[in-house]
């Protein structure tokens, strides 16, 4: 998977954090996925068709999910577990938003769909198509998972392969 | 962050439709409307609801998400904008790539700005697009971002 793909995702993820929660998130690790996807806490998916096609998962452990919830409805009270899954899904919603929004502006063209909650224990995975990268980021708030399953579609590929596209 | 409450031709309060598929997000922005001094007079969750909570309501300012289920916020602003002209329609969408901007501005929305929404940011926007509207009911759009 290129760094010109994977770049928007990292910027936008500490610009909506450090924007809703008021704090920093620093890359701990990052690995490729072969197998399926585990969750470690509370998550979101959001899929995107067009040139870009496949899907991004957002997961945050409790701790960051429940201080999420907190911090986006900006008040103190002990967030419900409804309410915990439907802030994940606006930080989801906000971050990949503003990714694909940075990626759309270099020409891809693509279609975001709404997020929905992931909470299947195991799902996505690469594939021969689509590798799939895993970002975790340490936040003083709690742990994010970036999932990132996406690919190039076969004219972007094309162009991709013979170096029409940069970064 | 206080804010003076909007007035519009001397209306005690702006009414606010407020589009969102995310309950979370609408809650949020409600909580705004009222820190502005607004009033909520309807939401909705896809495009669909948002044309007949229009034609329920006719409310001063809606804000309004773009990726929705059923029917998106761009194409619920082309028909809300041809059967009401004068609806005054802010985007508030984390997608704001030029493409859709400009098409939600084309189809007749007033104004753009991208989540997660600075509260001050949005409260100018409102300020604008109400004078705006005053001064001149059918003016093309701007962004904000």
């Amino acid at each position: 998977m290129k760094m010109d793909l994977i770049q928007p995702f990292v910027n936008s993820l500490d610009a909506v954090i450090s924007e809703t929660m008021g704090c920093t998130a620093q890359i701990a690790d990052v690995t490729m996925d072969e197998g399926h996807y585990r969750r470690s806490g509370i998550a979101a998916l959001v899929s995107v068709t067009g040139e870009i096609h496949g899907s991004v998962v957002l997961d945050m452990d409790n701790q960051a999910a429940q201080q999420a919830a907190t911090d986006l409805a900006g008040a103190p009270d002990t967030p419900t577990e409804d309410a915990v899954r439907e802030a994940v899904c606006e930080l989801t919603n906000m971050v990949i938003g503003n990714a694909v929004t940075q990626l759309n502006d270099r020409g891809f063209k693509f279609k975001v769909h709404p997020p929905e909650v992931y909470a299947t224990e195991e799902g996505q995975g690469g594939t021969k198509e689509t590798e799939t990268i895993v970002m975790r980021f340490e936040t003083p708030k709690g742990t994010i998972y970036l999932n990132i399953a996406i690919r190039y579609n076969s004219r972007r590929a094309r162009d991709s392969a013979a170096g029409v596209l940069t970064a | 962050m206080e804010f003076k409450p909007l007035t519009c031709d001397g209306k005690p309060k702006i009414r606010f439709l407020v589009v969102d598929d995310s309950i979370f997000a609408r809650k949020n922005l409600c909580r705004l409307v009222q820190a502005f001094g607004g009033e909520v007079v309807g939401e909705a969750g896809d495009g669909v609801a948002a044309i007949s909570q229009y034609d329920a309501t006719h409310p001063d300012i809606v804000l309004m998400d773009i990726t929705m289920p059923k029917m998106e916020g761009i194409e619920a602003v082309e028909h809300i904008v041809h059967d009401h002209p004068e609806a005054c329609i802010v985007m508030v969408s984390s997608v704001g790539y030029q493409d859709n901007i400009l098409s939600a501005l084309q189809k007749g929305a007033r104004h753009f700005i991208q989540k997660p929404v600075k509260p001050e940011a949005l409260y100018e926007i409102i300020q604008y697009v109400l004078s705006d509207a005053a001064a001149q009911p059918q003016a093309t759009g701007d962004v904000h971002s």
